[in-house]
């Protein structure tokens, strides 16, 4: 039970602080792999319930990740009774997930759902009275944990790690079924062709952590641009998605000439707001090369939302929006719903198809609408977010670096000459790492597989 | 009506594979045991394939010598062909298997039961178990266990006033015992002889109301035309155990004299044989060994089982019960996989007194006449004469959830349960479990600590626990995949894993223990100095790497770090480690292991650790888990189904996830204040 765990604490909404706690005995050795103070104090020294100062780090120490504050506290007078470690970061979706993504890579396990409640109680720090809110929590936590598990595993996803879990079960029946039945199957020149395809296999999951490690979803955010006429409330609407005055909201057309980049985190999914210079037949030289700008990224936008004034009617510009948009992954935005309606949904959806939400980005109203729609789309597949298969769950891809690890060890046991028996280990060690993430157990799996693809036995 | 009342210490139901073991570690620990068989002819019999060991099955046989069992030295007296299997693969799948001559093990083994002191053999169907309950509500039985004589065999550890005074205070309690489960008493026979005992071990193989079937023939015996037990199954559905029906099959016996052998491939043994047994003297196996033969079936052979599938039993509906898969009748050979147009044949003698051969591959429960088409399409048994038909049978049995790890009933006080009763198939798990049942039920009469082996420690744990802890659907054989620490779990160092269990138990002699501990020491000791000895590049040791097509060093290296080079070992690199001691080969071979796989060891090793956690925190029998919060539905059902014994079996229950795992700990520490 005392292995080291660690997880995001403070939730995965964009506050102003992220906490990151690490809690087990290898708590403080964890930190001081990636934790690093202007003095270069060594974190496995540092006083217990003492807050520093310094950066989080690659491994190696090079390129900092974060500016942070750290407290460290050794057990038992902590929350677990573990020696505990709590990195308070910017508190942005993205830095936290890299954050956690060195720690686990530093030694520290995931975190099981209420596994710190659990510890605490273990430990004897919570009250045996609330043994049963605690065990709650732990059902509930793990229901959320495996449903929120469940949703971000993209369709795709699913199809490769299914896909490759088989292909490892397969080889491991194999080699099982011929040790069980060695009179009867034989397996020379079997590990240079198990090789061979633990090859490919690695590749393929190479190529899915890659999508990680780049991702647009997690890193990037998903590409989304704002469209619409000048003044039908563009910038107000990044605004309240921001949550912050950036763009220079005025009454003036053509006020936003500079196309601004913004992160903004909507229930959980990071979009990546592009907003534009208004789409205007403008002759303006410098408003020109903003909408120019604006039709490339509405070409490579995963999103689009297209802004219109309800409090005017359609014209020419709005038309040429909607033709943009007919056919994309687009959502009409009908801004302005607080001032006398002149534009109805009617007029817009019915010429492109494209969803409608009634807005007001001034008021504020209908965002939760807006969050709740593009939370569906992405989460139900309704939209094709992108053909390609997206990782984007750091549970997931743990799971998947374990994976590679594992086969890795297989390759090394081929080529060392080891005998075939030793390949199933860590090929087993694989395929329960691929089942974590569909949320399959290993089970007798293998031996319902020999049976199933082998005709064993005398 | 006068009928036997007898009072003994254990009564064994069954004399087979599980039988013989459970009655002879009874009887060795020195408690008054009885085994009851329905023919004292078959004693130890071998109704189906005539080999013991074979892959993980020989890791199985390895174990339960290293514990003080029977079964490897009675196969090291009567094996005609050895072979060490997989010798190819890594030192964890070597397996062990020897050809017995079957009624030579038959009659062996006969001979150690017939001369163990404390054992009683009685020729006699057992119908039913009594408990102190059933003795409370039967006036006759009270009566009975009252005016029972008790033996005054000063030779026994357990007086017979303490046995009376047991049963008197059975008669007498008003209430139940302390954990509220009724407690065995006794047995009752089908003559009506009653016998008193503290503990029943029921090992009743495939007799329970066996049914024999081929074609259109349905006999109501056991294997090989033996009486079946048909009155127990009653007593124990009364008693509240739930049964089911499992069935398996045998193959022909064919007439030697009519076997063309030109046209198969000989199968030889080993030269030299390896021992079953750690006390078996090496030089004692070096025998002549007879030869198996190999052929094969064929598109013909295929032909008349497609068109006659209709025929069979199996395929026509006559046969229900679950037949296991690993083991297949050749008519489900040819329908599940019918894409394979050739299936291995192996014609295996059974014994040096009889021309009869076993006909390993083609196990079916077909018509006659169909049996004699099928077998005369095989190149070789053109001109075969069968002697006894292929058949199968169907047989009562245990759902083995309702026992403990110590093979202990969960709803019964003193009754266990071993062998093929339990679910499983092979003599060796039988063997296995009814070596495990009887140390348990001797630990249950002497109130000590039973014996549970785990899953990282031994084949026999993880038979064991897969029995209680998983659904199981078929007769269950043992395989080296179900062992996930099988690394460890050798049959090489099954001794020096197990033998101080057995020797805790009382089964081990001292002087064996000695040797094992001693073995054990000059392992270490040799590991030890071969990873600190340092080999220089000198020109002998060059030539040497070379000779063994191994890269020459570059510069110094441990003698440990060339042993684990491929294409060396512990042996060939003898001559350049002058101080070398004189050890055994059985130490060699463990120093050149434990070297060579170092790596893989250690990993094993590391997560046995973890393993032991969770197998360390105890859940208590008394659980009621409708008292368990926040468990899921499913979770709460299997939990109240297996009753697991601790956090690590329940974790393997599938059905039983993580979270119920934690809500599990939370509640059960919650529980402990």
């Amino acid at each position: 039970m005392n292995d080291t765990i660690a997880a995001i604490a403070s939730g995965m909404t964009a506050s102003g602080i992220g906490i990151i706690r690490i809690s087990g005995p290898e708590a403080f050795h964890v930190l001081g792999k990636i934790f690093r103070t202007k003095k270069a104090a060594d974190v496995e020294k540092m006083k217990s319930h003492t807050i520093h100062y310094g950066w989080i780090t690659e491994e190696g120490g090079t390129s900092p990740v974060d500016e942070c504050l750290v407290m460290v506290m050794r057990g038992p007078r902590t929350y677990t009774t573990e020696d505990t470690v709590e990195i308070n970061c910017h508190g942005g979706p993205y830095v936290m997930r890299r954050i956690l993504k060195l720690v686990l890579a530093s030694g520290a396990r995931s975190a099981e759902p209420g596994e710190f409640t659990k510890r605490a109680f273990l430990g004897g720090r919570i009250d045996l009275t609330e043994a049963e809110a605690v065990m709650d929590i732990i059902k509930a936590r793990s229901d959320d944990a495996l449903k929120s598990s469940l949703a971000q595993l993209s369709g795709s996803v699913r199809k490769i790690v299914t896909h490759v879990r088989s292909e490892i079960m397969d080889e491991l029946a194999y080699i099982e079924a011929a040790l069980d039945d060695p009179e009867h199957m034989d397996l020379t020149g079997y590990p240079e062709e198990l090789d061979q395809r633990l090859d490919t296999i690695c590749g393929e999951i190479g190529k899915l952590l890659r999508t990680f490690d780049e991702g647009k979803l997690i890193r990037e955010g998903i590409l989304t641009v704002i469209l619409g006429k000048p003044n039908a409330g563009k910038s107000s609407l990044l605004n309240a998605l921001t949550g912050v005055d950036r763009a220079i909201v005025t009454d003036i057309e053509g006020t936003t000439r500079d196309i601004l980049e913004e992160q903004v985190e909507l229930n959980g999914i990071t979009l990546r707001v592009i907003d534009t210079a208004g789409i205007r037949n403008a002759r303006d030289e410098i408003e020109q090369i903003g909408i120019g700008r604006a039709r490339e990224y509405a070409d490579r936008a995963d999103l689009i939302l297209a802004v219109f004034d309800a409090a005017r009617p359609l014209d020419s510009n709005d038309r040429e929006i909607l033709s943009l948009i007919r056919d994309r992954k687009a959502l009409i935005l009908l801004n302005k719903s607080d001032l006398p309606q002149v534009l109805t949904e009617e007029d817009l959806t019915g010429s492109c198809g494209v969803p409608v939400i009634k807005i007001s980005a001034r008021e504020l109203t209908g965002m939760d609408e807006l969050a709740g729609t593009i939370r569906d789309m992405f989460f139900k597949g309704s939209l094709q977010m992108n053909e390609e298969a997206i990782l984007t769950n750091v549970r997931h891809k743990t799971a998947l670096d374990r994976t590679v690890k594992s086969l890795t060890y297989v390759r090394q046991s081929i080529q060392s000459g080891m005998p075939e028996d030793f390949y199933s280990i860590d090929l087993m060690d694989a395929y329960a790492a691929l089942g974590e993430i569909l949320g399959e157990d290993v089970g007798d799996d293998l031996v319902n597989t020999i049976f199933s693809k082998f005709c064993m036995g005398k | 009506m006068q009928t036997i009342t007898e009072n003994y210490d254990v009564a064994v139901v069954g004399a087979g594979h599980a039988g013989c073991e459970a009655a002879l570690a009874c009887a060795r620990l020195g408690l008054r045991t009885i085994m009851f068989t329905v023919s004292a002819d078959s004693i130890a019999l071998m109704p189906c394939n005539p080999n013991i060991g074979g892959s993980s099955k020989g890791h199985l046989v390895r174990e339960i010598d290293a514990l003080g069992g029977q079964m490897g030295k009675s196969i090291d007296r009567t094996f005609i062909q050895s072979k060490m299997l997989n010798k190819s693969k890594g030192p964890a799948v070597h397996s062990l298997r020897a050809q017995a001559d079957k009624n030579a093990y038959t009659l062996e083994m006969r001979r150690v039961v017939e001369n163990q002191d404390n054992l009683t053999i009685r020729q006699q169907e057992v119908a039913g178990i009594i408990t102190d309950s059933d003795i409370r509500q039967d006036e006759d039985l009270r009566n009975r266990l009252i005016n029972t004589e008790y033996s005054n065999d000063s030779e026994n550890i357990y007086d017979a006033g303490e046995n009376k005074d047991l049963f008197t205070k059975i008669t007498t309690e008003s209430t139940k015992n302390v954990d509220n489960l009724p407690r065995i008493t006794g047995i009752r026979t089908v003559s009506g002889a009653v016998y008193f005992v503290r503990s029943v071990i029921l090992c009743t193989g495939v007799y329970l109301k066996a049914r024999c079937i081929y074609g259109d023939v349905s006999n109501p015996t056991g294997p090989n035309g033996l009486m079946a037990a048909n009155r127990l199954s009653s007593s124990l559905s009364e008693h509240g155990i739930g049964l089911v029906r499992f069935k398996t099959g045998t193959p022909a016996r064919i007439d030697g004299r009519t076997i063309d052998f030109s046209k198969c491939a000989i199968q030889a043994g080993d030269d030299p044989v390896v021992p079953f047994s750690f006390s078996t003297d090496p030089e004692s196996v070096q025998i002549k060994q007879d030869p198996c033969w190999l052929t094969y079936t064929n598109e013909e052979t295929h032909r008349v089982i497609r068109e006659n599938i209709d025929r069979s039993p199996l395929y026509g509906g006559v046969i229900h019960a679950t037949g296991p898969r690993y083991c297949p009748s050749i008519e489900d050979k040819v329908m599940k996989f019918p894409d394979k147009d050739r299936h291995q044949v192996f014609i295996e003698p059974e014994g040096r007194y009889t021309n009869e051969m076993y006909i390993d591959g083609m196990s079916s429960s077909m018509p006659e006449d169909v049996q004699f088409a099928m077998y005369r399409s095989v190149p070789g048994l053109e001109h075969a004469e069968i002697v006894r038909p292929a058949y199968a049978i169907e047989y009562d049995c245990l759902s083995p959830k309702q026992l403990k790890s110590t093979l202990e009933f969960k709803s019964i006080r003193g009754l266990f349960s071993g062998g093929q009763f339990n679910g499983s198939s092979g003599y060796e798990e039988a063997a296995a479990q009814g070596l495990i049942a009887g140390i348990n039920a001797a630990a249950y009469c002497k109130n000590t600590e039973p014996l549970v082996l785990m899953r990282s420690e031994s084949y026999i744990g993880v038979l064991i626990d897969d029995l209680v802890t998983k659904e199981n659907f078929e007769p269950y054989r043992m395989m080296t995949s179900r062992a996930e620490y099988r690394l460890l779990l050798r049959q090489d160092n099954a001794d020096l894993r197990l033998r101080r269990y057995g020797y805790s138990a009382g089964l081990v002699s001292e002087e064996d223990m000695q040797k094992c501990i001693r073995k054990q020491e000059l392992i270490e000791k040799e590991i030890e100095r071969v990873s600190h000895l340092n080999i220089g590049t000198g020109e002998e040791t060059q030539r040497l790497l070379t000779a063994l097509g191994s890269t020459p060093l570059e510069s110094g290296a441990t003698m440990a770090e060339l042993i684990r080079r491929p294409e060396l070992n512990y042996d060939s690199l003898s001559s350049i480690d002058p101080e070398r001691p004189e050890l055994p080969s059985d130490v060699r071979e463990q120093v050149n292991i434990e070297i060579k796989y170092e790596g893989y060891i250690k990993r094993q090793k590391k997560q046995v650790e973890q393993f032991a956690k969770t197998e360390s925190r105890k859940i208590p029998e008394s659980i009621d888990y409708d008292d368990v919060p926040s468990l899921r539905i499913e979770a709460r059902q299997k939990l109240k189904e297996f009753r697991p014994a601790n956090i690590g079996q329940a974790g393997r229950i599938a059905g039983v996830s993580p979270a119920d795992l934690s809500v599990l700990l939370v509640y059960l520490k919650k529980n402990r204040k």
